[in-house]
């Protein structure tokens, strides 16, 4: 018990910093990848279009289990991706939270661009806009919706157990240093021993982290 | 950094611990490196990691071989499963038929017996099945299948959900119905799930003992480490993965944790860790003994099977 209490704060620390270094860096990524796709989607007229958007919209609510057990198969050693080692390392959450918050960003950010009023575009082209101005006019007016896309999906990727239980193993070295153990996994694993304080500890900077988040979405919502 | 400069010294005191390392560095090729800063990978089960034994021995190990110690613990059945796909290099488990046909089928090499402890049938105080009275493993469950008093199994199969399916196929009464919930989850889980609903379960001790403060429930059938039947006999083993088959394991590295675990010194680490003072394991790799070697029950003349 008191060997525990010693190492207690570098643990959660170490524990913290691999949910925030994944989830950061699966953010980052899949930011990269939707607004792009995101802003032409919205700016292009297709036929399909609703259903592109659709599909979108279902990927936000993708099990996050499913998600872990896919990329799992894919990273697996008989799998497309087996020769990279890349089962129960950080390298495979950051890849299913991708997975997971991509729909997230690219559905919200595509609802802000489309919301954007047909008359702001309008007038850019009225006075002699070339494509690229009316785009960052355009990215301009959605900014808050854009960045509220990133914070959700964020929200998402911070949250989530089942996916990272699943490729990251919930891994930690015996001083206490987290492989691929973070908040969440931390949170089942520590209640499974009786832990409680450990998990009530971790489960607050949790619950800290997304209403910090909510509360910046909210804020920006509110303009 | 500061665990390297401790296995640096570790190392120089004790000579064996540099003349292993000594020859894993000589014999690996150039292609493979040195060992340190190298990682083991281990599969485990939830019933030796949530006990923090490992925590324990891992920490030693490191400091001895610096090499950090990678533990994932599931299930036995998971555990066995994820070192055939060859995602670890070294298995600790405990389900004997489980571990024998993992080896049979050429996925583990070098199987040593490593320690055992017992499980245990625990339930509410109130025992209303009776399982106090029955002194058998059998017996207890045919008690709480005939009161349908509710028994949560593990329903995973981990070692322990083995062993309690072993139980009821010995057992005249059938599991099922609904005084019979399977969780799906750890022993830990499974352990609180049955206080919460004052039901029974087969725990191992070592979990048990170690989460004990939390809950209510009593051990009602001891194992044979009390004087129980020795049908809730818990013996541990541990394996390397065949190199032959999956070659981006890291052979040379689980050895050394075998030889590490199953050496005076690990044995002794084994034998006093401590749960709310009173010992979980007890070691077993001390005297040779044929039969980890071969499949269990197996004799000279019985032709191989």
């Amino acid at each position: 018990m008191p060997f525990e209490l010693i190492t207690e704060p570098n643990y959660l620390r170490s524990v913290i910093r691999v949910s925030l270094t994944v989830s950061l860096t699966a953010i980052f990524v899949s930011t990269l990848v939707s607004l792009p796709i995101a802003f032409l989607i919205g700016f292009a007229d297709f036929p399909g279009k609703r259903l592109v958007t659709a599909i979108i919209n279902t990927g936000m609510g993708f099990p996050s289990v499913a998600v872990g057990l896919f990329v799992l198969l894919f990273i697996s050693t008989d799998g497309p991706l087996g020769s990279l080692d890349l089962v129960y390392t950080p390298e495979a959450m950051i890849i299913s939270q991708c997975i997971l918050a991509a729909p997230v960003i690219t559905g919200v950010a595509l609802s802000a661009v489309e919301s954007v009023d047909d008359a702001v575009r309008d007038t850019a082209y009225g006075v002699g806009g070339t494509r690229t101005d009316v785009a960052l006019i355009t990215l301009k007016e959605a900014r808050y919706g854009v960045i509220t896309g990133i914070l959700a999906g964020f929200g998402r990727a911070i949250s989530e157990v089942g996916s990272v239980l699943i490729v990251g193993g919930n891994i930690a070295y015996a001083d206490g240093t987290s492989k691929t153990r973070t908040i969440t996994t931390a949170i089942t694993f520590e209640t499974r021993r009786g832990e409680f304080e450990t998990a009530l500890a971790l489960g607050a900077v949790l619950i800290v982290l997304v209403l910090l988040v909510n509360g910046i979405v909210m804020r920006l919502g509110g303009r | 950094m500061e665990y390297r400069r401790r296995a640096f010294l570790g190392a120089g005191a004790t000579g064996i611990a540099a003349a292993v390392a000594g020859c894993l560095n000589s014999s690996n090729d150039a292609s493979e490196g040195s060992i340190a800063g190298a990682e083991l990978a281990l599969a485990t089960t939830t019933s030796t990691y949530d006990t923090g034994l490992l925590d324990e021995i891992n920490a030693k190990f490191q400091d001895r071989f610096g090499v950090q110690v990678a533990p994932n613990a599931q299930g036995t059945g998971q555990a066995i499963q994820s070192a055939r796909d060859g995602h670890a290099d070294v298995i600790l488990v405990h389900a004997r038929s489980q571990e024998d046909e993992f080896m049979r089928d050429g996925y583990g090499v070098n199987r040593r017996d490593l320690m055992f402890n017992d499980f245990v049938v625990v339930g509410p105080s109130d025992d209303p099945a009776g399982v106090d009275d029955t002194g058998q493993a059998t017996a207890a469950l045919e008690a709480i299948a005939d009161a349908q008093a509710t028994f949560v199994s593990r329903g995973d199969d981990s070692g322990t959900h083995t062993k309690e399916m072993g139980i009821w196929a010995e057992a005249s009464s059938e599991p099922g119905g609904e005084w019979y919930q399977e969780t799906g989850d750890g022993m830990g889980d499974t352990l609180m799930i049955a206080d919460e609903s004052s039901a029974y379960t087969l725990a191992d001790r070592g979990t048990f003992l170690s989460m004990r403060d939390n809950f209510d429930l009593e051990i009602l059938l001891q194992g044979p480490i009390e004087g129980g039947p020795e049908l809730l006999a818990n013996p541990y083993g541990i394996m390397a993965v065949n190199p032959e088959i999956h070659d981006n394991v890291n052979y040379q590295l689980a050895m050394a944790y075998i030889g590490f675990f199953t050496s005076p010194e690990g044995q002794a680490l084994i034998a006093n860790y401590t749960a709310n003072g009173q010992q979980l394991f007890f070691p077993e790799a001390e005297d040779p003994d044929f039969q980890q070697y071969v499949p269990e029950g197996w004799q000279p003349d019985s032709g191989g099977e």
